[in-house]
């Protein structure tokens, strides 16, 4: 009988217990937290890796049991990940993303901004100058369902309560929450469809340009201006740069599938999504300000000096928030 | 030096991931098959839990006033928001790294340099599915609400370019989607890692036990490579009769056995095995492995 004990199953009496630990420890950590696992466990867990990484060497080299060494890769790579795989905790996290990932990556498309902010001023001039000169335009430029009876045809005083009218006190919340979730949707697709080469999202920053430079010639026509500048500044500053982000950020991917530079098209694609996607995670906040803004701030106030100066105190706050220089690695 | 040699149609999928220590981990990535799968399982969830959270808002906001109305909107807009953006994200930054389609097909997302991917990458990768997803479905809803057969025409061109997106993992090697080359991912396979008792351990079953009393010679252990090792360990473990009997009478013509009347085959190739992996790996010991039968140099 002895004569049939293997050495390479000798090998895997000697070391299956560790295995088995590191496998039921692993299960443990993976359903539930770490903090499933006591501190000497935690502590345990590189070592009992480490061994289990020799042993898959070791038996690569000197065992052709084909099951073990298949459970042993398995296994390792499990390991792996948890052992290897950057733990950093939510709350840190988070605190790092508001502290340095999010301004830092804003500041980091600052050409990208350039870019999708002047589309967005041009085509809104080119908006103003058309409905300006052809009233006719309007209808062209706008999407049927947004102008909610907003267009040349209607009289001076619809068009000013528009403005001040509350779309009644009860429902702000939930105009709040769907314009939230409406805008964010069309900024991150906006976003996604940079990959397409930046085209589409050049189009989509211009369509909105168009449609706010249309609504401002509309009522500036009608001596209404100034009056519509505080309802739409009031959410608009923190609407509109949101925007112009989520296009420098879909910028940044499409430029780079076209020009990835020395670094080779996957890797320069993996670091334009990182600085992306985390200017676009702030997008995400930056429209859930605006909704309440916009849902809640602009039906309670209805006095055009409060809303022009909370407009200019967003721009204020976002513009420190972002490009106030700040020292260490952003 | 490459131990239990991958099938051939693994070959194409199998990647280098060499641990600090210096350990090729030889990831396997995920084929489209398995990664649509897991999709579709994913969408379905993703359906479910919307109908659900209808079903729990819908009686709310029919039944109560003006406040419970309220509170059903939001807390289904948000829901469906949540749902359709954050739940890929959220299941990927776990400790899993997986959805549960993924999950449920031993897939998980992995950054291309080894570890974990970060926070920023994972959101990246998963609002590409607007394009990848979302996109084409809206323009299906699009060519299906168009009448006018021009209009029809443009929303078929579209379709086709956002298919791109879609079925961009197709036509690339390591099997990468838009969001996967946005966030510097790729999928693997993460098998459940399941240790099998040895076959050539007296005591892993009746049969085994009564190995001791067959005896070859170094000639009849001579007889196969590495390969033909393998072969037998999944015949083994199969345990099929008819293809038991068949490599059974094989080995035995091939290496001139006479078994006595009424053999068991199952107890001979049990005994045949460890009697060959014996000598292969002895042969390990000394820095020689022989491949298969030819390999004879």
């Amino acid at each position: 009988m002895s004569r049939l004990e293997l050495r390479s199953h000798r090998f895997r009496a000697e070391r299956e217990a560790d295995w088995r630990r590191l496998e039921q420890l692993l299960a443990r950590a993976e359903a539930g937290r770490a903090a499933a696992l006591s501190e000497d466990e935690l502590l345990d867990l590189p070592l009992l890796y480490r061994a289990l990484i020799s042993s898959l060497s070791v038996a690569r080299a000197t065992s052709l049991d084909a099951s073990l060494i298949a459970y042993l890769e398995a296994l390792a790579a499990r390991a792996y990940f948890f052992v290897y795989g950057a733990r950093v905790r939510p709350r840190e996290r988070l605190a790092r993303f508001f502290r340095s990932g999010w301004p830092g990556a804003v500041r980091d498309l600052w050409r990208e901004t350039l870019v999708s902010g002047a589309i967005l001023i041009l085509s809104a001039l080119v908006g103003y100058l058309l409905v300006t000169q052809d009233a006719d335009w309007y209808g062209a430029i706008m999407p049927g369902g947004m102008t909610q009876g907003r267009d040349p045809t209607a009289t001076t005083a619809y068009l000013k309560s528009v403005l001040y009218d509350a779309h009644g006190q009860s429902g702000l919340s939930v105009f709040a929450t769907y314009l939230f979730t409406h805008n964010a949707q069309i900024a991150l697709l906006a976003f996604a469809l940079g990959f397409a080469f930046c085209l589409p999202t050049a189009l989509l920053v211009g369509q909105n340009g168009l449609s706010l430079g249309a609504l401002l010639a509309l009522y500036a026509g009608r001596g209404l201006g100034l009056q519509l500048g505080g309802w739409l500044v009031i959410h608009g500053v923190t609407e509109l740069f949101a925007t112009v982000l989520a296009g420098a950020a879909g910028f940044r991917l499409g430029w780079t599938v076209m020009f990835p530079g020395e670094r080779g098209r996957l890797d320069a694609l993996a670091n334009a999504g990182r600085t992306a996607g985390a200017a676009m995670a702030g997008v995400v906040i930056m429209l859930i300000c605006a909704g309440a803004l916009e849902g809640v701030g602009r039906q309670l106030i209805r006095d055009d000096v409060a809303r022009w100066s909370i407009g200019a105190a967003t721009a204020l706050v976002w513009g420190l928030y972002f490009y106030w220089p700040r020292r260490g690695p952003a | 030096m490459s131990a239990p040699e991958a099938k051939v149609d693994d070959l194409a999928l199998s990647r280098r991931l060499v641990t600090p220590e210096g350990v090729d981990l030889r990831l396997g990535l995920a084929s489209a098959a398995e990664r649509a799968s897991a999709f579709v399982i994913d969408a379905g969830v993703i359906l479910v839990a919307l109908l659900a959270l209808t079903l729990i808002a819908a009686p709310l906001g029919l039944s109560a006033g003006e406040a419970g109305r309220e509170v059903a909107a939001i807390v289904w807009l948000l829901g469906a928001f949540a749902l359709r953006n954050g739940y890929f994200m959220l299941f990927e930054l776990g400790p899993r790294g997986a959805t549960p389609g993924k999950q449920a097909l031993r897939l998980r997302v992995v950054a291309r340099d080894g570890g974990a991917p970060t926070a920023e990458a994972i959101f990246a990768r998963n609002a590409l599915r607007e394009i990848e997803i979302f996109l084409p479905l809206s323009l299906i809803g699009g060519a299906m609400a168009a009448g006018d057969p021009v209009d029809g025409a443009m929303v078929g061109l579209a379709l086709v370019w956002s298919g791109t997106f879609l079925l961009l993992p197709l036509f690339n090697r390591e099997r990468l989607r838009a969001g996967d080359l946005v966030a510097g991912t790729w999928v693997v396979r993460s098998p459940r890692p399941v240790l099998l008792a040895d076959l050539a351990a007296a005591s892993s079953s009746p049969v085994a036990a009564g190995v001791g009393g067959f005896a070859f010679t170094t000639a009849q252990t001579g007889a196969y490579g590495v390969k033909e090792l393998e072969l037998l360990e999944t015949v083994l473990r199969r345990r099929d009769p008819e293809a038991l009997a068949a490599v059974a009478r094989r080995i035995r013509a091939k290496i001139g056995y006479a078994a006595p009347l009424g053999e068991n085959d199952e107890a001979f190739l049990t005994a045949y095995y460890a009697a060959l992996r014996g000598r292969l790996e002895q042969g390990l010991l000394f820095g020689r492995r022989r491949r298969d039968k030819f390999d004879v140099g």
